[in-house]
């Protein structure tokens, strides 16, 4: 489902932005980049902060600018909600004058989200008296999401938000962004230059570089895609989906049942049946021709080499992908050149990827 | 000794001045300020220069240019006279005229500093909370610059009470009209009147300085943090 | 610039200025008479030898920095009250007082054939505005209020009246068309080209504007101020100022105790 059409293209104080996406109606999308690489403005540009530039946006079935045609709507007659990276909140108003600012400028009849549904979210619910000076950083950020949320935006939009935040921070702000994701069918465009955050919270991925895209797809692809993975070097891994399937107390571990199969991990406080997101490093990975019996790798799984490229002068980046058809997860591993070359790695070769470990990211 | 009727009329005529100024500058300084915080117009300076004018200039050079602009045969006076209105030296309305033009920086410079410091994102954020330009204005910038239209309305109160230059070359010392308290001390000084003279001059220190005093404790109370 | 050649520098600056002080002298003049007090110290300079500066301001100014202790040896007022406080304090030598130039009052206005050479253009009436001196501080704007109530218009057109703080500045009331026309001097008349029409006021119609000028105790022991001041009573001095629009007292008739 594409719900979300962006065409801009704009020379900007020696900066050139020209970029044409489409991203799902639904979930997080993160828009990744190194710094300078233009997320920032194009955010801006979906808000309408950057006045000056011309383009094409359309949200679901309202179209928001359209400069061909003459339509250009100003900030705030465009349903988004914004959260920027200092949370900025409105110095002279308490902490519940904030969340009510952009509220109250919401018709009642529009207004899908309800004040303390967004307050309990966000957890402020003892904050709300407080003048917003006197509040911590996360308590802030905090504050500010449930702020953007009030309006009952159609599209959120998040710069950095965790970015000016300590890591003691962050951990507060992250399970309110997790129930934001899943509680709320709001489509979140979420700014970012960490991998760690983007695994961790998006569905789809938009990479950019120097003011263009270079690639716009879901997570698990984006991550996966060689040329992509290369530059990624020591982060480079993939994303797995899975829910959990039992604990094994003796050992302590927990069984993680995902669509390449079962992956053990250290023993999660985790109730049987909850999603669980995992991050596998291409540097563990290894891969052997047949399922090896003596090993100490719990996790072995039958995957088919889909693609070899170069990642340095000793090293190959092998694409995996899972067992199940075109569209089943894919897997990246690490291995030496001479390793490839004495295995006879090649393209459509069925062979075991052994991970020798897997992180949970979520928690 | 007690005030004569001619000093009550001058402080009255005074504090009227001083009033109708301040509330005039509040409505032409405020938009001015509000451009020269934000522009970025090769304009900027060049009228910046202009509205600071005043502050280096001495009041009498002032005066002189705006008898000379505002009389009969000058433009701004035959443009008046065209028009079918009186020529504005020696009235009221003209001393209102020299006073706004006096006191501007007074009033613009203090909310021009308030406003460049509240910066843009105050704005942006509120923008994306539905608020429209001058809702932004009015409930954003105003309370944010709060400290700055304290301390432009109080200055340019204060230094129209104490201006005495420009009315001396525009005024014509008419009593009820343009006979101002800072130009009736002048008057008792220079005929040697010492007693009357120190009685205004007493008073009109101890207003200006519970003024400033006043000004100093509001804003130290209602300045808020930097925006964060 | 090093310290020492500042020192020098400044040193050289002091003595040059102690010898200076020596042959010359310092007098305090009246903003109104400024012009014609120039010319005479010029002409003294090229007799005497000795150097004149010349200081202005309004009379009342003057009188406050003098009594504050500013260093001028002579005081050329615009009135003879001044002066007398002066003398009467203690801070002027005794006897020295006397009348250096009388005012004279003109109804001026630029415009050319205005005023009539009767003044009836004030009983007439059709102006806007009439401009004169503050008659509570400027000696022409208590000599201009004579002249209204002698001619019994005062009444009548103190509503049109704007008035100057000083003379000059209600010169330039008139000057710059603000006021129609007003009581000016009439040396200003003459120092702007004698352009536009006045009526010159008789003088019976006021008391003499006497212009008074005192020697300062700071000037007695100085060779250089007692000559100034006898030269400010000669025939040269009394040609220049007449020259300039102002009168002067008839010899022999000089009374420096002349009744306010």
């Amino acid at each position: 489902m594409t719900s979300l059409t962006v065409r801009f293209a704009a020379e900007l104080d020696g900066f050139s932005l020209d970029v044409s996406f489409e991203a799902p109606g639904c979930g997080v999308t993160a828009l990744f980049g190194h710094s300078g690489s233009g997320k920032t403005t194009l955010l801006r540009c979906l808000a309408g902060l950057e006045p000056r530039v011309a383009g094409f946006l359309q949200v679901n079935d309202e179209i928001w600018q359209d400069d061909a045609n003459g339509i250009h709507q100003p900030t705030h007659r465009r349903a988004v909600g914004y959260v920027f990276q200092e949370a900025s909140l409105f110095p002279h108003l308490s902490v519940r004058q904030n969340l009510e600012y952009g509220m109250k400028r919401v018709p009642a009849s529009q207004r899908r989200v309800g004040f303390d549904e967004a307050v309990a979210l966000a957890g402020l619910p003892d904050l709300l008296e407080r003048s917003s000076i006197h509040l911590s950083g996360g308590e802030r950020q905090r504050a500010a999401i449930a702020r953007a949320l009030l309006t009952s935006p159609r599209l959120l939009l998040m710069d950095e938000p965790l970015s000016a935040l300590d890591e003691r921070s962050k951990q507060e702000i992250f399970p309110c962004l997790e129930r934001l994701h899943n509680e709320l069918s709001i489509p979140v465009i979420y700014v970012s230059h960490s991998l760690k955050e983007v695994a961790r919270l998006a569905d789809h991925m938009i990479w950019m570089e120097e003011g263009r895209i270079r690639a716009a797809d879901s997570l698990q692809r984006v991550l996966t895609r060689m040329d992509l993975s290369v530059e990624q070097g020591e982060e480079a891994g993939a994303i797995l989906e899975a829910k959990v399937a039992l604990h094994d107390d003796r050992y302590h571990l927990t069984a993680l049942d995902g669509r390449c199969g079962r992956v053990w991990v250290s023993r999660l406080d985790l109730a049987p049946g909850s999603p669980a997101r995992v991050h596998i490093p291409a540097r563990d990975v290894s891969i052997c021709l047949e399922r090896s019996g003596g090993s100490s790798i719990l996790n072995i799984w039958p995957v088919v080499v889909e693609d070899i490229c170069e990642h340095s002068a000793s090293q190959v980046l092998v694409r995996l992908r899972c067992d199940g058809g075109g569209d089943a997860p894919r897997l990246l591993a690490r291995i030496t050149r001479r390793s490839c070359t004495m295995l006879r790695l090649k393209p459509g070769l069925a062979v075991f990827a052994q991970l020798k470990s897997a992180a949970l990211i979520d928690y | 000794m007690p005030l004569s009727e001619t000093d009550i009329q001058a402080i009255w005529l005074t504090l009227r001045l001083a009033s109708v100024t301040t509330l005039l500058l509040l409505v032409v300084g405020t938009p001015l300020a509000w451009w020269l915080a934000r522009t970025r117009s090769w304009l900027k300076q060049p009228v910046a220069a202009i509205t600071s004018l005043p502050l280096v200039l001495p009041p009498t050079v002032l005066g002189f240019y705006l008898l000379i602009l505002l009389g009969p045969d000058g433009p701004v006076g035959s443009l008046m006279q065209d028009l079918g209105l009186d020529t504005l030296p020696f009235t009221f309305p003209g001393l209102v005229v020299a006073s706004m033009i006096y006191s501007l920086p007074f009033m613009v410079q203090p909310l021009q500093n308030a406003f460049a410091a509240i910066g843009n994102r105050p704005l942006e954020v509120a923008a994306t909370l539905r608020a429209s330009a001058l809702d932004r204005f009015v409930t954003i910038v105003v309370p944010l610059a709060r400290p700055g239209f304290l301390t432009g309305m109080v200055l340019a109160f204060a230094h129209t009470v104490g201006e005495f230059g420009v009315v001396l070359m525009i005024g014509g010392n008419i009593p009820g009209e343009t006979h101002v308290l800072s130009v009736a001390i002048y008057d008792h000084v220079e005929a040697l009147a010492y007693d009357n003279a120190h009685l205004l001059s007493a008073g009109l220190l101890t207003f200006s300085f519970v003024v400033i005093l006043l000004l100093n404790l509001l804003n130290k109370r209602s300045h808020p943090e930097m925006f964060r | 610039m090093s310290r020492e050649l500042r020192f020098f520098v400044a040193a050289s600056l002091l003595a040059v200025s102690q010898a200076l002080w020596a042959n010359s002298v310092t007098i305090a003049v009246a903003a109104n008479f400024v012009s014609p007090a120039k010319a005479i110290a010029e002409a003294f300079e090229k007799e005497s030898g000795f150097t004149v500066a010349v200081s202005s301001g309004s009379t009342g100014k003057l009188f406050a920095q003098i009594v504050h202790g500013a260093p001028y040896d002579l005081f050329l007022a615009a009135d003879s009250r001044r002066p007398r406080l002066l003398e009467q304090n203690g801070r002027a030598v005794s006897g020295s007082r006397f009348t250096y130039a009388l005012g004279e009052l003109v109804l001026w206005s630029p415009r050319p054939g205005y005023v009539d050479s009767r003044g009836d253009v004030l009983k007439a009436g059709r102006f806007n505005r009439l401009a004169m001196a503050n008659p509570r501080l400027a000696p022409y704007g208590r000599a201009a209020r004579q002249v209204m109530e002698k001619l019994e218009v005062w009444g009548e057109l103190r509503r049109r009246l704007v008035q100057g703080e000083n003379i000059a500045q209600t010169f330039q009331f008139v000057a710059s068309g603000n006021a129609s026309l007003g009581f000016v001097a009439l040396s200003q008349v003459y120092a702007t080209g004698g352009s536009g029409s006045f009526w010159k006021i008789p003088s019976g119609l006021y008391q003499p504007i006497q212009q008074q000028a005192v020697l300062l105790q700071r000037g007695k022991e100085s060779a250089a101020a007692g000559a100034f001041w006898r030269y400010l009573q000669g025939d040269e001095a009394r040609k220049l100022i007449r020259g300039m629009g102002y009168g002067v007292v008839m010899e022999g008739l000089r009374d420096n105790n002349a009744p306010e």
